[in-house]
């Protein structure tokens, strides 16, 4: 390899600027070979270093008492009581899965699920985060099926059940699809597993499958912007077998069981690379490979390719001396590669060897802490001025307004892409897809667990601080709604051109908006992911700062779901209603506007109301409850008609607001709750005292028709056919 | 009452099929590893769900071949119940202990959802804890469970009472609509012809508590208990 | 010596896959596609070198993991 000739265009093709390129020229005091250069290009690549965005995820609350790990390692980790831990992690897997959906979907879950199991964790739910172009768009539909069967493909193999998530059509995605994967596992907290190399002379063992030639390239591939040539990278998608990680997950957690490993990492994006590059770099301490000893699926693969192929399904290790024996026996077992590559060394430096020659040879410090970090330059986003709600239009019919907001395609149904993922394997799935958070049960135990994702990319886009802020508060509102306390969250950053100002100033908005709802609501970051450049000839994605959150449900029987249960319960909604329509989905899909600011997040207000909803679920009161998001109250009542096959006859409380406004309008830190008949009195003396406004607004029914005062009255099944038919429909379109 | 929960590489459901079973038998049922040559001597032998070999060249046709089938088949020949859920169901048509054969569902696409099954029989040491006819809800979840054999054999199935359970609507009516896979007849579970061996694409595991949205599943576990104590 | 197998679906066996990639072509405009089977093809590497004991071989091979008789039928090529 010493062959190759370093020339400016092969800097370029590598992504290094060339002040980028001097740094490597001062570290290695020489011209670097061409793995070198490989090395550094993707531990440099955006993905691999956070380079636009360390600045400001520095930023986030990431400290709890119950956190105990959180940015930094494989996934992020809180503590559940009992002696357990939840690990999770959400991932994004964009570009791949534009290229080739079906391929990069399936190897965006099975990394995603690789980064908790490797610290110890079973995966115990899956949940996603998807975002495709206007359904018109002629890629959107083959996109869509692509996906879902991706990820399905790979979760119900590896039997991990996929909970539930978000699927949003927006033309700003259109030429970039976001695919955001989450992974939420169960581990015990004296058994969790990081990646921080130690001693000195230690065995580094590669597990898993072989490596081929997949993916070269994929880390700087997602660093860079597309354009109409990228569709001719279709070689370099790497192909996922589920089968292996299933054999994989099952091998490691059973080596884990054992006292034998030191430390241990996935394989993902620059896998080799960043895999041993980070564990002895975290570890402080020197790492030598001798490649020859990869296990490699071709023929004649070279230094370069080999440690940056992006090849599934594997996983290095650092072992204890004397374990190996024991270690490649529950390999063997499981019929995977088990191959002893290298050692850790006191030099600082990773060597590598091929066919006895020393082709690279790279002081990890300079690496890892002299990787460029940039303060890029923003722009705020320009504040819109206030939109009147008196000044948007009143629909012709009610009726037929809340129809088409409940068969457009961001409320309507995602039943069609849900079905296809095995929700119920493990058997503790108590609260399916469809849900405001899925839970899962803690197998054992009253436990459980409330998962969510969320994101409102048009608020983001029309004011990014408020923005962010309304996806960390629906986060913890979802979960809030369930009973469980939010415990701490995951994001997947999915930003446009970070070298354009504006775009900068997005992400810096997004963050600073996600900070100030993290402190407020004690809900901290311990995991997540960036993913920037999502943009094809300069249109970028809306900004969509997707949030997994996770929260604990201490007595899973005491847990509230969406559904109205029975005829004759109190409806009664929680939070101050202001008709806010600006950025509202009614404003976007009835009137055919973006216009106006989002609806501004009063994070007191969302604490207050939050807390006081939980303790009424915690205390038997409510017999439902549902956060209000798009489509606000109108849609939110229906929704709770549909999933518990019930009517409702509700009346707007008392207001000068336009009806419109009242009934659609999306103002923040509002749930709307059924409770029986004769506790309502109770419950809304409770909410004065706590000063949280409360209003009984009506009640439930049997007659299968929800009724809102003078504005419409609207058939349940008639309501459940447009909801449930506009995907199935679209879908089976040619 | 003993029983032996088989794992092969790839399977995932055997610890469902566990929780009900020890739910039911009140000890835990012996999981055996496919390499293992034989199994030990038990009341009933289960071949969980999963996707046994990732699903490669045909769902269950590798798995069938395995080193434990072998002792599985000759037990079986002997009279020791077997049952076999999902993949178990694709792995039984495979090695020819029951006819016909798992073809990936008519609409391509991976099923998970409550269905309806009408209970065909009650004279089984399976099915004793449902009544004919009966309707219940399970969940199915597959991408490979459209069920076919050709006529002569669905004849002698029916003629036999081979047809274990069947996918209805709510009111027990066949109709393509409740058929979630395309499978001929809409079958969803067959016997053998000594009604020792059952296989069945729906997992009753996963629906024997309320908390996991009802307990129609249950019997079939507290019904095979009673029948085998 | 490398054999060739081709698995195909029995006549009178539904074939959803096939079905649809029929209706894909009509829908791409290709016209005049009567009907689609889909099939498996798998490429195997002997060290047999003698044809009739290879195609034997792969014949017992077939009938035992590589063709589930019920629904596949299955034709073998060797390349000498």
């Amino acid at each position: 390899m010493t062959d190759v000739t370093i020339t400016p265009e092969l800097v370029a093709e590598h992504g290094l600027t060339e002040e980028e390129y001097g740094r490597v020229l001062a570290l290695q005091g020489r011209e670097p070979t061409i793995t070198e250069l490989g090395i550094y290009s993707v531990m440099w690549s955006e993905h691999c270093s956070y380079k636009s965005s360390k600045k400001w995820l520095k930023t986030l609350p990431t400290e709890a008492p119950w956190v105990i790990c959180g940015p930094g390692e494989n996934a992020g980790v809180v503590d559940i009581g009992d002696g357990q831990a939840a690990i999770f992690k959400m991932e994004s897997h964009n570009h791949p899965s534009f290229i080739e959906p079906y391929q990069g979907a399936a190897t965006g879950v099975g990394g995603i699920m690789r980064d908790v199991f490797t610290m110890g964790a079973r995966p115990i739910a899956n949940m996603n985060a998807l975002r495709f172009g206007h359904p018109d768009h002629a890629k959107t539909r083959h996109l869509v099926a692509g996906v879902v069967a991706g990820i399905g493909g790979y979760g119900n193999c590896m039997g991990v059940p996929t909970v539930g998530g978000e699927c949003d059509f927006h033309p700003s995605y259109n030429g970039n699809i976001l695919v955001n994967a989450m992974t939420v596992g169960l581990a015990s907290t004296d058994a969790i597993f990081y990646s921080a190399a130690a001693g000195v002379g230690n065995p580094v063992v590669y597990v898993g499958s072989k490596t081929g030639r997949d993916g070269i390239h994929g880390a700087t591939m997602a660093s860079a912007e597309f354009d109409d040539d990228s569709e001719e990278k279709r070689p370099t998608v790497q192909v996922g077998d589920p089968f292996t990680e299933k054999l994989l997950l099952e091998a490691c957690l059973e080596l884990m069981a054992t006292d034998a490993i030191v430390a241990i990492q996935d394989m993902g994006a620059a896998g080799l690379t960043s895999s041993s590059v980070e564990m002895a770099g975290k570890g402080g301490v020197g790492i030598e490979l001798n490649l020859n000893e990869v296990p490699a699926r071709e023929t004649h693969m070279t230094a370069y390719e080999l440690m940056l192929s992006e090849s599934q399904e594997r996983m290095l290790m650092v072992l204890k001396p004397g374990s190996q024996g024991q270690a490649k026996a529950i390999f063997d077992k499981w019929e995977l590669d088990f191959a002893v590559i290298g050692r850790l060394t006191d030099t600082g430096h990773i060597v590598l060897k091929k066919d006895g020659d020393r082709v690279a040879d790279i002081p990890l410090d300079g690496l890892n802490d002299a990787a460029p970090e940039y303060d890029r330059p923003w722009t705020e986003t320009a504040a819109r001025a206030p939109l009147d709600p008196a000044g948007v239009a009143e629909p012709d019919d009610y009726a037929d307004a809340l129809m088409r907001l409940m068969a457009c395609p961001d409320v309507a149904s995602k039943r069609w892409i849900w079905e296809q993922y095995d929700h119920l394997i493990r058997g503790h799935t108590l609260q399916r897809p469809g849900s405001d958070a899925a839970v899962v049960r803690i197998p054992d135990s009253r436990k459980g667990l409330a998962i969510t994702t969320d994101c409102t990319p048009r608020y983001c886009y029309a004011d990014p601080r408020t923005g962010g802020a309304q996806a960390v508060a629906e986060s913890w509102r979802n979960i809030t709604a369930t009973g469980a306390k939010p415990l701490a969250m995951t994001d997947c950053m999915n930003f446009g051109n970070p070298e354009r100002p504006q775009i900068m100033g997005q992400f810096a908005g997004c963050i600073m908006g996600m900070g100030d709802a993290g402190r407020a609501l004690d809900y901290p970051i311990v995991s997540g992911n960036v993913s920037l450049y999502n943009e094809t000839n300069g249109e970028a994605v809306l900004p969509t700062p997707a949030i997994g959150g996770v929260g604990l449900l201490d007595d899973v029987d005491a847990m509230a779901t969406v559904a109205f249960k029975q005829a004759g319960d109190a409806v009664i909604v929680v939070g101050a209603g202001r008709g806010h329509l600006g950025s509202s989905l009614y404003l976007r899909e009835i009137t055919g506007s973006e216009d106006g600011p989002p609806p501004a997040v009063d994070l007191e207000a969302e604490r207050r109301n939050g807390d006081f909803v939980r303790q009424l679920i915690r205390g038997g009161k409510v017999t439902a409850c549902h956060d209000l998001s798009d489509g606000g109250l109108a849609v939110g009542l229906a929704e709770m008609c549909l999933a518990g096959g019930m009517g409702a006859e509700v009346s707007l409380p008392a207001s000068d607001l336009p009806r419109h406004a009242a009934l659609f309008g999306e103002d923040q830190a509002r749930y709307v709750l059924s409770v029986v008949a004769g506790s309502a009195d109770e419950v809304i003396d409770a909410a004065a005292s706590a000063g949280v406004p409360a209003n009984v607004i009506g009640k439930t029914t049997g007659d299968g028709h929800l009724t809102v005062g003078e504005c419409f009255t609207i058939s349940v099944a008639d309501m459940r056919r447009a909801h449930e038919q506009w995907l199935p429909d679209y879908m089976a379109a040619p | 009452m003993k029983a032996a929960v088989i794992v092969f590489p790839g399977t995932n459901r055997e610890q469902d099929m566990v929780d009900a079973l020890s739910a039911c038998m009140g000890n835990d049922p012996i999981l055996v590893w496919h390499g293992d040559p034989t199994v030990p001597d038990v009341d009933l032998i289960v071949l969980p769900g999963g996707f046994s070999y990732g699903d490669y060249l045909r769902s269950g046709a590798m798995a069938a071949r395995s080193p434990v089938m072998r002792d599985i088949i000759a037990k079986s020949e002997k009279g020791v119940p077997v049952l076999g859920v999902c993949n178990g169901f694709q792995i039984l048509t495979e090695t020819g202990m029951l006819p016909g054969a798992l073809m990936r569902n008519a609409d391509l696409k991976f099923v998970c959802k409550d269905v309806r099954l009408k209970v065909e029989t009650s004279q089984s040491l399976f099915a004793g804890g449902y009544q004919a006819g009966q309707v219940i809800r399970v969940p199915v979840a597959h991408h490979d469970g459209n069920y076919f054999a050709d006529e002569e054999t669905l004849d002698r199935l029916e003629d036999r009472g081979q047809i274990a359970f069947r996918y209805c609507d709510e009111d027990g009516g066949l109709n393509r609509d409740a058929n979630p896979n395309g499978s001929i007849r809409n079958i969803a579970g067959i016997y053998n012809e000594a009604k020792t061996v059952l296989g069945m694409m729906p997992h009753p595991e996963n629906m024997i508590e309320s908390a996991q949205g009802g307990t129609d599943g249950l019997a079939l576990f507290s019904g095979m208990v009673e029948a085998l104590s | 010596m490398k054999a060739r197998v081709h698995v195909t679906l029995k006549t009178g066996v539904l074939d959803p896959q096939g079905k649809a990639v029929a209706h894909a072509l009509d829908s791409l405009g290709f016209e005049g596609v009567n009907d689609v089977r889909q099939g498996k093809y798998l490429e195997l590497d002997l060290a047999e070198n003698d044809p009739d004991k290879a195609h034997a071989a792969v014949d017992d091979m077939c009938r035992k993991l590589l063709a589930n008789m019920v629904i596949e039928n299955y034709a073998i090529e060797l390349d000498t």
